[in-house]
């Protein structure tokens, strides 16, 4: 393999401590090293800056949701269905873009990995589908199980043990990477026309709480020392006074410690919160809730979150929170897709469009840029749009000249219509602090890996390191001072390297690399209670054969397996 | 609540109409395939002379060709889209996307054509002296556009799967047009001399149709607000539409008398000052 050696560039690495010094980077066989010959290809990175590939935390890119919301919303792709010069294919969609675009767009950005955030155990094949055909960036999804019917019985007597074995075979099963909790109780509640809006409501028929899923499996995560934490989506999203339930739901991780062995502190990962910072009873007298979340999370250690910023842009929004997306389908009158996953989840899907217009869009944009200022360690706080949910990935790089740039964004929040109404109802005004390019490279680079349980090889600079590498045109003495070329700068690496091998150069995609699908295998001691539970399931109430179920490993056929073993647990 | 006559725009008086540049495009060559013509709008070929025009890229499948390939181009176009006359003749059965965009000036087209033909038009003028394939003037938002043949299915509606349909300027079809025409309508003029097939105005949101022959059934299918003016006889009517008074009304021109049907009914309606406002389907008497 090819050996490079980039020189001079401004390098910006928390895992080193290193704030934008001159150094330079060495890459030998895929890895990033201390030395290289002098036959070592010469990058030269004077006058920009040099960070590793960015971690997605949260995104929906793969899997049955996300094609439905494509082959619902041809409208959304039908201007993009050109093939460009080069080695790419067509690249069709903004919010719902095919898996190709997906790929590209990402390693464009400087991204090296992304999150599946929720993966529903029955079509994992379809997620590992998309998944394998997603170019260059490395993928890993999340299923989804704070609505299956297994872990509400278990967790009902709180059956740690059982509930952890369960989790472990569904890991295997799917090839999944961790535990992914969506709306706990609501989502089945919901069979029932009901929904938990806080955590202490009571499921139909399983008789169990919210409080006691997202406490549940907290401790099954530790039980069993996954690489993350239990990443939970809560109840009550997107409404007026939200806050109180957010904050009641972190509580329930106070004093739970931490046990696995890939550096990981955090035992709960709160995703896109913005949309649950809310105050106010409804939306005539809405206030942000931001900083008195934020004040809690900065306190509590054992506690990550990823922002969810609202992009203003039409979007496409989907979730596994089934009757949220009920919700909001009957206050735009858009279509509506909803599916129930048998015993598993459901899932909702509706356009949606932010529209900067409209005063609770304009706060919401707010509130979210407020989560990321108000963060006080950049390494507990990751910036996401929830992708597609809050807006399209691709709008990170606007996303970072709004966190960056005070003047781009006052301007932006000044010349909203509602532009008095948002400036009350938020603190954003108020705020001066810029996040820095050092910052920056916690909050999308070092910080997920730690979260994610992936810092020994990813997310820094660490010779040793896998060399994932992202090439800015940022001169850090010049930062850009207008939006657009922030994010011009942001949205075009100059090179990304994939496991050492450069596959965008100059915002063009080069090479396809050779992506990965990450998985957790999690040994555990046998449970003879958990496999006959199992069996039985599988012949009372699942549609297919309990032998079908698995992902073949022809549907991952790159697999990089982060083994676990919890049988001295 | 009723009201003696619509505006017409229509009736207008046309203003002095100035001298414009006038491009020609004839027929050289036919493609292979469907040629994708998402250039040939005066916008596109405002500024250019006829060797740049032919120069403009076209869309044969994945190919990128060019204009000059296809065509022989002569004359050239005014400064402004507003100046640019382009007139196109010989066989435009497999061609699309002609005038979809254009925002002024004008287009004749002495042929029948593909799909997406003045689709997503903003304003000026566009003619088609022939017969229209599916998905023409789709989303339209401005200016004329005048099909002196008959039309297929989708005339004026939204995109595949889009909710925003027609929202603005006057689309005639002197012939008849298909199924689906004016789907998620939401303002503008649209007219069909003849017949149409099923799902006239489905989920049509404002605007008016002026149907002048007969529709086949599902007419007004999920309207919330709008007007339908049928001339002819409708195959079967929706159960969602009840007579409420029989109006006199001054339409494309002409008075006649009409019963006023009010619908749909099994569809969401907005209040207007504590009223309801219902979509309103005038049928001849």
């Amino acid at each position: 393999m090819s050996e490079y050696i980039i020189k001079n560039g401004h390098v910006f690495d928390p895992v080193q401590g290193i704030k934008g010094d001159k150094a330079d980077v060495a890459v030998k066989d895929g890895k990033i090293v201390d030395n290289v010959g002098s036959g070592a290809k010469v990058i030269d990175a004077k006058g920009k800056t040099v960070m590793a590939g960015a971690l997605e935390v949260h995104a929906h890119v793969a899997g049955p949701k996300v094609n439905a919301g494509r082959w619902y919303r041809p409208e959304d792709k039908h201007f993009d269905s050109h093939k460009t010069a080069g080695i790419t294919r067509i690249e069709g969609g903004k919010s719902i873009p095919t898996v190709f675009k997906t790929g590209y767009e990402y390693a464009r950005m400087g991204f090296t990995f992304a999150m599946e955030a929720a993966m529903p155990p029955l079509y994992a094949r379809h997620v590992h589908e998309e998944i394998h055909d997603t170019p260059i960036i490395d993928e890993a999804a999340l299923p989804v199980f704070g609505n299956n019917w297994f872990i509400l019985e278990y967790l009902k007597n709180h059956e740690v043990e059982n509930t952890a074995a369960y989790i472990a075979w569904i890991l295997r099963q799917t090839k999944g990477y961790g535990v992914k909790i969506v709306n706990p109780g609501g989502t089945e509640a919901w069979a029932w026309g009901l929904n938990c809006l806080s955590i202490h409501d009571k499921v139909p028929y399983f008789d169990i709480t919210p409080a006691e899923i997202i406490k549940g499996t907290i401790e099954a995560n530790e039980y069993l020392g996954l690489p993350h934490s239990m990443h939970l989506h809560q109840n009550n999203l997107g409404n007026p006074g939200n806050y109180t339930t957010t904050i009641d739901s972190l509580k329930l991780a106070e004093g739970i410690k931490t046990k696995n062995n890939f550096g990981r502190e955090q035992v709960l990962h709160s995703t896109h919160i913005q949309f649950h910072s809310y105050k106010g009873t409804n939306w005539g007298d809405f206030e942000s809730g931001a900083k008195e979340v934020m004040d809690y999370v900065n306190r509590q250690k054992n506690l990550t979150i990823d922002t969810g910023n609202v992009t203003l842009d039409e979007t496409t929004t989907m979730t596994a929170d089934g009757p949220f997306e009920h919700h909001l389908q009957s206050l735009n009158h858009l279509k509506w897709f909803n599916v129930d996953v048998e015993l598993e989840t459901a899932a909702g899907v509706v356009p949606f469009i932010y529209d900067p217009n409209n005063a609770v869009f304009a706060s919401q944009w707010a509130v979210g840029l407020e989560i990321a200022l108000y963060a006080k360690d950049p390494m507990r706080c990751f910036i996401t749009t929830d992708h597609p949910n809050a807006g399209p990935f691709t709008r990170y790089p606007r996303v970072y000249s709004w966190l960056m740039s005070k003047k781009v964004r006052d301007e932006r929040l000044n010349s909203f219509k509602k532009a008095d109404k948002v400036i009350s109802a938020t603190t954003l005004a108020n705020i001066d602090r810029e996040i820095t390019l050092y910052e920056l490279a916690a909050m999308t680079r070092a910080g997920p890996a730690k979260c994610l349980g992936l810092s020994k090889d990813y997310g820094g600079l660490k010779p040793g390191m896998t060399a994932d590498i992202a090439i800015y045109n940022i001169n850090p003495d010049k930062f850009p001072s207008s939006g657009p070329e922030i994010e011009k700068a942001f949205a075009q690496v100059a090179y990304l390297f994939k496991n050492g091998k450069i596959c965008v150069e100059d915002g063009k995609v080069i090479d396809m690399g050779h992506k990965e699908t990450f998985w957790v295998d999690v040994k555990v001691p046998e449970n003879k209670q958990v496999m006959h539970d199992i069996k039985e399931k599988f012949l009372r109430y699942y549609s297919l054969n309990e032998k079908n179920y698995p992902v073949p490993e022809s549907y991952a056929p790159h697999q990089h397996i982060l083994s676990v073993d919890a049988t001295q647990a | 609540m009723h009201r003696t006559s619509i505006s017409s725009p229509w009736m207008r008086p046309r203003r002095e109409v100035k001298r414009m540049n006038t491009v020609t495009l004839t027929i050289k060559t036919q493609p292979e395939l469907y040629l994708e013509l998402e250039k040939v709008n005066p916008d596109t070929f405002a500024g250019k002379k006829a060797d740049e025009i032919a120069n403009l890229p076209v869309f044969q499948g994945k190919e990128i060709l060019t204009l000059g390939d296809f065509f022989t181009v002569t004359g050239e176009a005014g400064a402004t889209a507003a100046d640019t006359k382009i007139v196109i003749n010989g066989d435009c059965t497999k061609m699309k996307y002609i005038g979809a965009k254009m925002t002024a000036g004008e287009v004749v087209v002495n042929s029948a054509c593909d799909m997406y033909t003045g689709s997503w038009m903003k304003g000026g003028k566009l003619t088609v002296n022939g017969d229209v394939h599916s998905f023409c003037g789709l989303a339209m938002a401005g200016g004329e556009f005048t099909i002196n043949g008959n039309a297929g299915n989708y005339l004026g509606a939204a995109y595949r799967g889009d909710w925003r349909g027609m929202s603005g300027g006057v689309l005639r079809v002197k012939g008849n047009a298909g199924s689906d025409v004016a789907t998620f309508m939401t303002g503008g003029t649209l007219i069909v001399e003849g017949d149409v097939d099923i799902h006239l105005g489905t989920h049509m949101e404002g605007g008016t149709i002026i149907l002048k022959g007969n529709a086949n059934r599902r007419v007004g299918g999920q309207m919330v607000k709008g007007e339908i003016y049928v001339y002819g006889t409708i195959n079967v009517m929706m159960p969602g539409y009840k007579p409420v008074g029989d109006v006199e009304l001054d339409v494309d021109g002409t008075k006649s008398k009409f019963v006023d049907y009010i619908g749909d009914l099994g569809e969401r309606h907005p209040k207007r000052k504590g009223e309801t406002v219902y979509g309103h389907l005038y049928m001849k008497k």
